[in-house]
């Protein structure tokens, strides 16, 4: 019954990374497809193995690359940790709220999860740019008297990957606290402990899985992000994604390309392993 | 249990959902602008239809939609159908070879970044056409190959929490009764999980309708979906058919969502009577 899927998946999710780690050890060759095999006949019977690593050699000495590498983590990281700041308490209210509030709360972040994240990511551009409607609200009340200069730049690129990863954040959460026992608060304030104290050793060591599990929903995907520093980020926002993005549509460099998703993937796999076992524990009920 | 809430989080969350929905309405509030500028409104021509009647008269969107459309619906079944399987699978079944593969399987795709999926999958295209001829050169096939895979992966995990919430005793029950396995499956479990997989079919079909960068590696000439068209539209600036067409989505998905769910309210009052 699971050999269907099971077998899907090996073949369309396993071998595809095979060969992208193959095609990031083959040279960039003029022609279709461009790069030159990796098992060569030398003469008639024996087969050679070209193993190529210039691909990644050029990736550690043309700095742009470390560089991109280097900012997307910082990106990711900055943008869950802006997240979590807004999430936590969205989070913390939703689940503390009256049942029938607490449904239509939960609707409402979900809702933008279901719109396309290309047309909330647009809506920005319309909110930021020079005659935008943020600009035009601001120089009618006579705060500033020229547009600020906001899409284009890393502030439009943090907002637009923190508005759009916000909901990832806040419903692992919500899931977390709303299995909380709140009684424990009580006790602890009848105990005589403050408000922030109680949450400081109760509430936040105690939600500790929710806050890795939605931080990690943020973090993975925000480091090889591509949509939004592309439409927001305008030609300096460094990032991973649009770099390997540029290289294997403008460049045609498929092989570094390969060897870019190689090096990314090995960069993540750990965070997605901490996920995975932040959720084995999460779902066995151990706190 | 006490239900207040303090000052300070009630801000939060007032201007949590300000910050997630201002820029959705300004959105729909300028999809109704009379001006080409977009954002500075023409109050003397607006509110103005004239940017929907546009928009559907846009053969390029309309084009795009419509292989979006076929798109979404071959992967949102496709994809219920394995990821049904594979969940029920996981759920029911603790011990198989394989299990923990199939787990990572069914987890990695929900959080690998998107570039390296679309390149990963694009070079199988590409290798399996040099060695076995199939797929043809890439579009619609490839394209729903690729969708179904990461789409998958969301509905094994929707039917996996559904089926880890219920009873086995029906199930068991049923087949001490004499029920054969699949008879068990077709009327006991498949109507107790239906829930479940409507709404990973309502994803599924949203993952695909919304998605930009793996469609971009593994769709051809002439296949390109409307989030691609869209997004060569944006790069170029603001376009106020965009607000139309981020409206009429709104619309859509607001109903469709909030109609899903009042149905599963519905459902789940009957079923505690």
């Amino acid at each position: 019954m699971v050999a269907l899927p099971y077998l899907w998946l090996l073949l369309f999710f396993v071998v595809p990374f095979i060969i992208v780690l193959k095609i990031s050890f083959s040279d960039v060759a003029l022609a279709i497809p461009p790069y030159k095999p990796l098992l060569e006949w030398v003469g008639k019977h024996s087969l050679a193995v070209k193993l190529n690593f210039d691909n990644y050699a050029f990736l550690f000495t043309d700095s742009l690359y470390l560089h991109a590498f280097a900012n997307s983590i910082k990106v990711a990281f900055l943008s869950t940790l802006m997240c979590l700041i807004i999430g936590y308490p969205m989070a913390y209210g939703i689940a503390r709220a009256k049942p029938a509030v607490r449904n239509v709360l939960l609707l409402l972040v979900i809702l933008p999860f279901w719109t396309s994240l290309l047309l909330r990511v647009y809506a920005w551009i319309g909110l930021l740019k020079a005659n935008g409607v943020i600009n035009n609200v601001l120089l009618s009340l006579g705060l500033i008297h020229e547009p600020l200069t906001m899409l284009y730049t890393p502030f439009a690129m943090y907002v637009g990957i923190v508005y759009s990863y916000l909901p990832f954040l806040i419903l692992p959460l919500y899931a977390n606290l709303e299995k909380m026992d709140w009684q424990l608060l009580e006790a602890a304030e009848d105990l005589g402990c403050r408000p922030w104290q109680a949450f400081y050793k109760i509430t936040l060591p105690l939600s500790r899985n929710g806050i890795l599990a939605g931080s990690m929903l943020v973090f993975i995907p925000a480091v090889g992000e591509f949509v939004i520093p592309a439409l927001l980020g305008g030609p300096n926002a460094l990032m991973i994604g649009r770099v390997l993005w540029d290289e294997f549509f403008a460049n045609r460099a498929w092989p570094v390309a390969s060897a870019v998703a190689i090096l990314l993937l090995l960069l993540l796999v750990p965070f997605m392993m901490w996920y995975q076992s932040v959720q084995a524990r999460e779902s066995a009920g151990a706190r | 249990m006490n239900y207040r809430s303090s000052f300070f989080i009630l801000t939060c969350i007032g201007l949590g959902f300000a910050f997630l929905y201002i820029p959705i309405l300004s959105m729909v509030v300028f999809s109704f602008n009379a001006s080409k500028l977009v954002t500075v409104w023409d109050g003397a021509n607006s509110p103005t239809l004239k940017w929907y009647y546009a928009l559907l008269h846009n053969e390029e969107v309309l084009d795009a939609a419509w292989i979006s459309l076929k798109v979404a619906v071959i992967n949102a079944s496709g994809s219920v159908i394995l990821g049904t399987l594979a969940g029920f699978g996981l759920a029911r079944f603790s011990q198989f070879r394989g299990r923990f593969t199939l787990n990572a399987m069914t987890t990695a795709p929900l959080v690998m970044p998107e570039v390296i999926t679309g390149l990963s999958l694009l070079l199988l295209f590409v290798a399996l056409e040099e060695l076995i001829g199939w797929p043809a050169g890439r579009g619609i096939t490839t394209m729903t190959i690729a969708h179904m895979t990461f789409s998958m992966a969301y509905v094994t995990v929707i039917v996996n929490s559904r089926m880890a919430s219920f009873d086995t005793a029906l199930e068991e029950a049923a087949m001490d009764l004499g029920a054969r396995p699949l008879k068990v499956f077709f009327v006991i479990t498949l109507p107790i999980i239906f829930p479940a997989i409507l709404s990973g079919w309502l994803l599924a079909f949203t993952l695909s309708w919304d998605d930009l960068v793996i469609s971009s590696f593994t769709s051809g000439p002439g296949s390109s979906t409307l989030p691609m068209v869209v997004f060569s539209k944006v790069r170029l600036g603001v376009s106020p058919e965009i607000n139309v067409l981020a409206t009429i989505t709104l619309g859509v998905v607001s109903t469709m969502v909030v109609g899903v769910s009042l149905w599963m309210a519905r459902r789940a009052k009957l079923d505690a009577l």
